[in-house]
């Protein structure tokens, strides 16, 4: 079953084949209605996510390379779709069902009830991090369009794979399926990251491809221990038979968890495991590099995750959260400070974002590793503001540097010379950006302000007041305050100065010193997207009783995993 | 069993450790057949059962093989494959655009 859908999702990746074939199945809400409008598709809402860039992504590789229009066309609308389904999402899973429980919907694949079958299961969580992927993908997708779409070959067939793939490991309530939705999300990745080439994108690109195999390898040995004590891969199955076991199995079942979560590390990139990230990310197309912003996140999220569920309502019964945690804690602060450095040394731009990157995860990772509910909380408001500002980070590095006459990083260069690439490179430099919007360098100088603003966590945007959130969590968790907590605190602070002094450092390179620059010419395909992510983070700021009663309840639920597995399980229990 | 997948875990982390990406190919593939070993043998080896269950009736579990260890490295074993074709076709491009075949794409020595 599991290996036959993991086929038949490779199939559909790289053949072209699938569609909703192996689909079809029913949602066991937990009582209330489910959705408004469109009924047909109502039930059918959390694998659309999955099916709506799977099914598009197949369908523009049938299409020749010079039918751009028509694959621009489709992978707007594609990604545009994600952006509607994602909201439905959320609204789907905000509120309370009948008997006051929070709602959480389980979609079973082929009908076959839990522990047997794989199911998807969006609480509030997977929405709101679906909803971040969407309108991130909606925007990098924009963005490629105006420039680098063309500059090599499959470019938005790959894009939509990515976030099938992401999207598809927010959602799934199963480990090998995890697995399977992680490859996809990679294998769409390797080529992305490759995407018009180069010699600093191939070498960036066979350490990254290298790095991942690594680490997908002691993935599923980490999933094959936890199966041979339990004999299930559904998460919250597993949480629940980790409980009964013996000592012996335990301490299985433990060193299993330990080796999966060594896993989801590397993909975040906590410090021992981030070598490979600055390059890789700086080296990457923009769009690409923006898109890469969700890609730490979700081995952030499958952390959380898997802690959360592990904890269980009834405290941390099996002791893997007390293993594990002072990892994340001491890991994380690593990260923060490695990434603070790499922020001071950083030289261009797109290397400045990819550390802000491993800032961005290492505040997260040490935020779980509190295993504070508030802390939590506040740490999910600065995921959703930082993947945002990192994300318009990597979008605005190429238009600013475009202003000066250095020699770009992010320069196409061709591999085999031969006809097909050489006319991909005249396209490229004679095309055009679409209608060049007047006061272009005032807008980048803008964008770039609020960016760095929400990067930092300077008020009044979004990242102060998540910065903010974590730290006064953090200090208001126990009475007499430790020593990892002021640690915690001043890393996070460092980090902030460093990239204060980073941004302003390159502000002023970028708009102030005077050279022999030309007039930026940025494109309103290039424009919007940015405006777009920046005027989110603008938005959730101003937005922040809501966005943060939302967050609020999102942790609620996290710290008490049972309504999560009631719902996954309850059918049969 | 246990003793054979040591022996090529060990020397594919080896291989994966040196500095050149054909060796890195060879570590990451002998790496994979080791955790292909790794996740069958988590479903208890057993020899010459059927995984599947051939009636309605009530049945000893205990005689069957477990069918989920198989369909994972049946999944694993396919990805993987793709995943070192393509890691294959990145090496010949980092061999053409450096000049070299080692992973930093220059020579520490020359």
């Amino acid at each position: 079953m599991i290996g036959d859908l993991g086929l038949a999702l490779l199939g559909g990746g790289v053949g072209g084949l699938g569609g909703d074939g192996a689909l079809g199945g029913a949602v066991a809400g937990l009582g209330g209605p489910v959705g408004g409008q469109l009924i047909d598709l109502s039930p059918h809402l959390p694998i659309l996510p999955i099916v709506v860039p799977l099914v598009a992504g197949a369908l523009m590789l049938l299409l020749d390379e010079r039918v751009r229009n028509a694959k621009a066309v489709i992978g707007s609308l594609a990604t545009f779709a994600l952006v509607i389904v994602s909201l439905m999402l959320v609204r789907a899973v905000t509120g309370q069902g009948a008997d006051g429980v929070a709602l959480v919907l389980v979609y079973r694949l082929g009908d076959w009830a839990a522990p047997f079958g794989i199911v998807l299961v969006v609480d509030r969580l997977a929405a709101l991090m679906v909803l971040v992927t969407s309108v991130l993908g909606f925007a990098a997708f924009l963005y490629s369009l105006a420039r680098w779409a063309v500059v090599g070959p499959r470019f938005h067939s790959l894009f939509l794979l990515l976030l099938m793939g992401l999207n598809g490991a927010f959602l799934t309530g199963d480990l090998f399926n995890l697995y399977v939705f992680f490859e996809v999300l990679l294998a769409a990745s390797y080529g992305l990251l490759l995407h018009a080439s180069g010699r600093a994108r191939v070498r960036a690109g066979l350490q990254y491809i290298a790095i991942n195999l690594a680490s997908s390898m002691v993935f599923l040995i980490g999933v094959g221990l936890m199966y041979s004590v339990t004999g299930t891969l559904n998460m919250a199955d597993l949480a629940a038979k980790a409980a009964t076991l013996g000592a012996g199995d335990l301490a299985l079942y433990k060193a299993g968890f330990a080796i999966l979560v060594v896993a989801f590390l590397t993909k975040a990139g906590m410090w021992p495991l981030s070598f490979w990230l600055p390059t890789a990310y700086s080296a990457a197309s923009p769009p690409a590099a923006a898109i890469f912003a969700v890609m730490t996140k979700v081995g952030v999220y499958v952390t959380l995750r898997m802690l959360m569920l592990a904890s269980g309502d009834s405290g941390d019964a099996t002791g893997i959260v007390e293993l594990i945690s002072p990892w994340l804690l001491i890991g994380g602060i690593a990260t923060i400070i490695y990434g603070s450095v790499g922020v001071l040394s950083a030289r261009e731009l797109p290397r400045l974002a990819a550390y802000s990157t491993l800032i961005s995860s290492g505040t997260l990772l040490a935020a779980f590793g509190t295993a504070d509910e508030r802390v939590i909380g506040a740490s999910l408001y600065y995921l959703v503001a930082s993947t945002l500002a990192v994300g318009a980070a990597f979008l605005l590095a190429e238009p600013i540097t475009r202003r000066k006459e250095v020699e770009p990083v992010q320069v196409v260069e061709p591999v085999f010379g031969d006809d097909f690439e050489t006319n991909l490179r005249s396209e490229f430099e004679g095309y055009e950006v679409g209608v060049v919007i007047p006061a272009s360098t005032a807008l980048l100088g803008g964008a770039f302000v609020v960016c760095a603003l929400v990067l930092i966590g300077l008020p009044p945007l979004a990242g102060f007041v998540a910065k903010l959130g974590i730290m006064s969590g953090v200090l208001a968790h126990e009475v007499v305050v430790s020593a990892t907590s002021w640690v915690l605190v001043s890393a996070m602070v460092f980090s902030s100065l460093a990239m204060l002094l980073a941004f302003v450092r390159k502000g002023i390179e970028a708009f102030w010193l005077v050279g022999e620059e030309k007039t930026a010419e940025v494109g309103s395909l290039e424009a919007v997207p940015i405006g777009l992510l920046l005027a989110m983070c603008i938005a959730i700021t101003l937005a922040a009783g809501p966005s943060m009663r939302y967050i609020d309840l999102t942790s609620a639920e996290l710290t008490a995993p049972g309504v999560y597995s009631g719902a996954v399980l309850g059918e049969q229990r | 069993m246990a003793i054979g997948i040591g022996a090529v875990a060990a020397s594919g982390v080896w291989l994966v450790l040196r500095p050149r990406t054909f060796q890195v190919i060879i570590g990451l593939s002998m790496l994979t057949y080791a955790v292909n070993m790794f996740l069958l043998s988590m479903g208890r080896l057993r020899i010459g059962d059927a995984p599947v269950l051939e009636s309605t009736t009530a049945i000893d579990p205990a005689a069957f093989a477990d069918p989920v260890p198989q369909s994972l490295v049946l999944t694993s074993i396919v990805i993987s494959f793709s995943m070192t074709a393509l890691f294959l076709v990145v090496l010949l491009a980092a061999r053409g655009l450096t000049g070299t075949d080692h992973v930093d794409g220059e020579e520490v020595n020359a």
